[in-house]
């Protein structure tokens, strides 16, 4: 055996860095990240960090449970969004005691800006609920936990990649890794593993998340027998800028950006009158694609125009400055004088690793815990944001239930002994990784991906039927069975990428087959799921979350679990 | 378009030397230099090494030489140059090369993990958040948007010269938590800084904000540094008087 540590958490983006933060002292714990830390995605976070502090304008948590349960289109689990939005407050102050450098109100108070789906009295107006810092909020919230763990001295395993857990009689144990400097295979045994990975975005052709967004953690957890939970709800951010996908924040609408059809038409004011362009997401990224189905995308292509001309040009340089650069980089525009080219990008994953408020992870629709395994993030589904994911709450997400997955997990690890890994679960997680090196075949990576990418974004995206999607689950199927007969070329041990885009191209294809199949059951619309042939939503036979489990032949076993409603029924979702 | 690239490949493991290999690249002019990368990799040669994640310019994995210019491969289209359609790409000088374009940045990290890199202040914190004036947090906020890309400290020629320089990352992280008003170790901050492999190592030669992708003041904001050594060495010398 090589290492032993009490706990291992992959990944350092936010949800695992809190988590890391909360363990004590005195346990050995190591942060393994297939990236170094601060290229973790949670720094491309934009546009800030939701709760109901009120600095702004009057503000009340129960206001915040409120949008968070209507923006998930009723999905969300009541007592779990309880929890984050009371949470919420603590949690602001806490990141400005450790040093975050929000921005500030005249009077020195955290400052705040309005957000899409955040609202005042149960939907009445828009209120300014997200604490920002410029639109680098996640930078330097990334920043601050990682010098924190830095200053606690916290193990860092950088530009390992997690390809197997290691499992024995349903416990997790530990974790088989890559080591890229030096392409040595890594076993790591463990008391409690803590999956913290981020999203998948990936795999579809656009979209904001970095190349490192494979979905790893959910296909690793969902290989070795967790339950993935609600994959059918995929995110599309309304604003990405057009064939390119790099998110342009929330938080230029918030701060009063516009968005505009061929016509020059406010055309948000048409299917969200009360809140226009700050609906939620996915309301707005199927707008703007009605806009462009009509006929009115500019010059009748599939964007539209996000304007932000008449702002004052100063304070937007300084609030905006990041998505500014942005468009003059990329698009090559001056979005002070001209507008932004945006389309619907993918963007977050509502669903993932089925968990509950304390890092837990299920495995079937009852009461099934894995042991030693625990979930947090965007890899994670608590479920706090159901169906469609309110901007600012997937920060807040990982800080709250990173940090309660974190405590858990410190008041476990005492009492747990350190699991017996039989020869036989090692040498099979190895030969995994020697197997796959050198393999011979006559397909490449890069096509396989590429079809994907494309298959997904045409089939599984923002408007979905039945046809398409069952056309997308056969030709995954097919690129799966190309997938066996992919050829590795690359033959060095050091930093082999190839070797690496192999096990991630794995992990993307598993996680869309999940997507696809949930889809497919998924006979209604709901939040980010719409199906054009069954365009509304329908509590009686789908007010449930999807479960989905692995097996070894054939499509995933699908099952249900019931939504926890506390304090908000269903009702119809207007804005 | 059709685009040639001439890429630095080195593989300790197996190559006495490092040598140039050429690849040709159909690319748009919107194309990013990283696109292209990642294109030659898929389709042509798989054991080109880099790094890369976000692909906009905010995780700061690909900093890299391009040109002969510093540079993010992310950030810079077949458009930005005005050399054609030739291009050379190799990897951040300074540091020790680990594969191909991937050097390794661990010396960067130790100096900046030197520099006490995390907020300090052992005031026990009010229930809600600390008070700060918004011009005391905007004077750290151009520093805010550094990515730790090390193109900074690789462009400096001090920090070639020598190994023991902080080097302008390290001192702008240095500056973002000296100048912020809630810490309260900028005594003892500015102590460490005031030596020669210090914040008097910069010879403000403006080289680390040429090339900052972000965009950052990085020889200003060590400047203020040395304004403020300066500052506090003539109060003690007062208060000595």
């Amino acid at each position: 055996m090589d290492h032993r540590y009490d706990v291992i958490i992959v990944g350092a983006g936010l949800a695992g860095l809190r988590a890391a933060i909360e363990l004590s002292r005195d346990t050995r714990v190591a942060v393994i990240t297939k990236v170094f830390a601060t290229r973790s995605h949670s720094g491309a976070a934009q546009g800030g960090i939701g709760a109901a502090i009120g600095n702004e304008e009057k503000d009340d948590w129960q206001w915040h449970m409120f949008d968070t349960v209507k923006g998930s289109d009723y999905l969300g689990d009541q007592d779990a969004i309880e929890i984050m939005t009371t949470d919420a407050p603590r949690v602001v102050y806490e990141l400005e005691h450790m040093g975050v450098p929000f921005n500030r109100t005249a009077e020195g108070k955290i400052a705040q800006r309005a957000f899409g789906g955040h609202t005042r009295e149960f939907g009445a107006a828009p209120v300014k609920r997200a604490c920002y810092a410029a639109d680098r909020t996640g930078r330097v919230i990334l920043d601050t936990l990682w010098e924190r763990s830095l200053q606690r001295g916290i193990e860092f395993l950088h530009e390992y990649h997690v390809l197997s857990l290691l499992v024995e009689e349903g416990r997790c144990c530990g974790v088989c890794a890559y080591e890229l400097s030096t392409g040595k295979i890594r076993i790591l045994h463990c008391k409690a593993l803590l999956m913290a990975t981020g999203g998948a975005g990936k795999i579809f052709k656009t979209t904001s998340n970095a190349m490192a967004s494979t979905g790893d953690g959910m296909a690793l957890a969902y290989r070795a027998g967790a339950a993935l939970q609600d994959m059918e709800f995929v995110q599309f951010h309304p604003t990405g800028i057009y064939k390119l996908g790099i998110l342009i924040s929330e938080a230029a609408r918030g701060e009063g950006g516009i968005l505009r059809n061929r016509e020059g038409e406010r055309f948000m004011e048409r299917y969200a009158p009360t809140i226009k362009d700050l609906a939620p997401r996915d309301m707005v990224s199927r707008c703007i694609l009605e806009e462009v189905r009509a006929g009115r995308g500019i010059d009748g292509k599939d964007y539209v125009n996000l304007d932000l001309t008449h702002l004052p040009q100063e304070e937007i340089g300084a609030k905006l400055a990041e998505i500014i650069g942005f468009a003059r980089t990329y698009a090559g525009v001056d979005a002070t004088r001209e507008p932004i080219p945006v389309q619907p990008t993918c963007h977050y994953m509502m669903g993932g690793i089925a968990a509950d408020s304390e890092g837990r992870v299920a495995t079937d629709n009852e009461s099934g815990i894995f042991e030693g395994l625990f979930a947090a993030g965007e890899c994670a589904c608590v479920s706090v944001h159901g169906a469609n994911r309110l901007g600012c709450n997937s920060l807040l997400d990982t800080l709250v239930f990173g940090r309660r997955a974190g405590r858990t997990i410190a008041a476990l690890v005492p009492l747990m002994d350190w699991p017996k890994v039989s020869a036989t679960c090692e040498k099979e997680a190895v030969s995994r990784i020697t197997d796959a090196r050198g393999r011979k075949g006559s397909e490449r990576i890069g096509a396989i991906l590429s079809e994907l990418q494309t298959q997904m974004m045409t089939s599984v995206s923002v408007f979905r039927c039945k046809q398409a999607l069952s056309q997308a689950r056969d030709a995954l199927a097919g690129l799966k069975e190309r997938y066996g007969r992919v050829a590795l070329t690359d033959g060095s041990r050091r930093f082999n990428r190839e070797l690496m885009d192999y096990f991630e191209l794995g992990h993307m294809l598993d996680l869309a087959q999940v997507i696809t199949q949930c889809a497919l059951w998924r006979e209604e619309s709901r939040g980010a799921h719409f199906r054009e042939d069954f365009p509304t939503r329908n509590d009686k036979d789908f007010l449930c979350h999807s479960m989905a489990l692995w097996r070894d032949t054939g499509p995933p076993a699908l099952m249900t679990r019931p939504v926890t409603i506390t304090r908000f029924q269903p009702k119809e979702r207007t804005y | 378009m059709q685009c040639r690239f001439m890429i630095y490949r080195f593989d300790p493991e197996k190559d006495a030397e490092p040598h140039y290999q050429s690849y040709v690249v159909e690319a748009e002019p919107t194309d990013k230099i990283l696109d292209c990368l990642n294109r030659i990799r898929w389709e042509q040669d798989a054991s080109l090494a880099f790094r890369a994640s976000c692909a906009h310019g905010i995780c700061g994995s690909d900093a890299m030489v391009i040109n002969g210019s510093i540079a993010l491969g992310c950030q810079k289209l077949i458009r930005d140059f005005k050399t054609g359609n030739s291009f050379v790409i190799e990897p951040l000088p300074l540091f020790k090369v680990v594969k191909d374009l991937v050097v390794d940045l661990d010396p960067f990290f130790e100096k900046y993990r030197s520099i006490k890199p995390f907020l300090i202040n052992d005031e026990p914190p009010p229930e809600t958040e600390r008070l700060q004036d918004p011009t005391d947090q905007k004077t750290i906020e151009p520093a805010l948007s550094c990515i730790l890309c090390a193109s900074c400290t690789a462009a400096c020629p001090i920090n070639r010269a020598d190994a023991e320089y902080l080097g302008p990352a390290a001192l702008l992280r240095a500056f973002r938590y000296l100048f912020d008003s809630r810490d309260s170790a900028g005594s003892e901050r500015l102590a460490e800084l005031d030596r020669e492999s210090g914040a008097w190592g910069c010879k403000t030669m403006r080289w680390c904000t040429e090339v900052c992708p972000k965009g950052i003041p990085v020889t200003k904001c060590i400047t203020r540094i040395k304004t403020a050594i300066r500052r506090k060495e003539k109060a003690d010398g007062d208060a000595h008087v």
